[in-house]
């Protein structure tokens, strides 16, 4: 009996958990001042949000069906995966669109080359095209 | 004790949801409002996780799975629009 009121102690940490990151992760978008700020926030804490919340929701399953289920490590796998693709991909976006930045932010935010923007497409430099 | 942790994130997720919303509507640039977009599909996975708990099923993880996975590749064919001006060259 001692061991259901823990683990049930545990899950509901771990809701409670998810819920507190995701919603700081939201607030630091919503209140931060530029864009490269603004993508911390979710990128981070929301990622691990989600990952508590969906390890709560494994723990849960396992208690009170018997056996563990691959179902939810597999979306918390695929988001753990794609959420720093899709972060290099936004700040790469947000460097191309040369938005405007606080001075708080620091680094120089016009470095692409243009063949990452389509500009004009290079030969690779390895290669020697002529 | 279960029941409380639910109310306790459910509210907390839905804060989330209209904080994401406001970033959506306000946000001053494209890029502010994709991350918008890509915070609030994360964020409708995690309601879907809480509507599993409630209902005591697991019927919709496979939703779950299905918005992670369309989500993803929506957000890059965005990014890939923004950066290059076209999708599939």
């Amino acid at each position: 009996m001692t061991v259901f009121v823990l683990l049930e102690g545990v899950i509901s940490l771990l809701l409670i958990a998810g819920g507190a990151f995701i919603f700081i992760g939201s607030l630091g978008m919503a209140h931060l001042r530029d864009f490269y700020m603004r993508l911390h926030g979710p990128t981070k804490a929301t990622t691990l949000g989600i990952g508590c919340m969906l390890i709560a929701s494994m723990l849960y399953f396992w208690v009170t069906e018997g056996k563990p289920d691959i179902q939810e490590m597999l979306i918390t796998l695929f988001l753990f995966i794609t959420a720093p693709v899709t972060a290099h991909l936004l700040a790469k976006t947000g460097l191309h669109q040369k938005l405007r930045h606080a001075d708080k932010t620091r680094g120089k935010p016009l470095e692409l080359r243009p063949e990452e923007v389509g500009e004009k497409p290079v030969p690779h430099p390895d290669r020697g095209h002529g | 004790m279960l029941d409380t942790a639910l109310w306790i994130s459910l509210t907390l997720v839905l804060a989330a949801l209209a904080l994401n919303v406001y970033r959506l509507t306000v946000g001053p640039d494209m890029p502010d409002r994709l991350l918008a977009l890509d915070t609030m599909y994360v964020n409708s996975i995690a309601l879907i996780v809480l509507l599993g708990l409630w209902l005591n099923t697991k019927t919709y993880f496979e939703a779950a799975l299905l918005i992670a996975m369309l989500g993803f590749i929506s957000t890059v064919a965005v990014c890939k629009y923004l950066l290059r001006g076209d999708i599939i060259e």
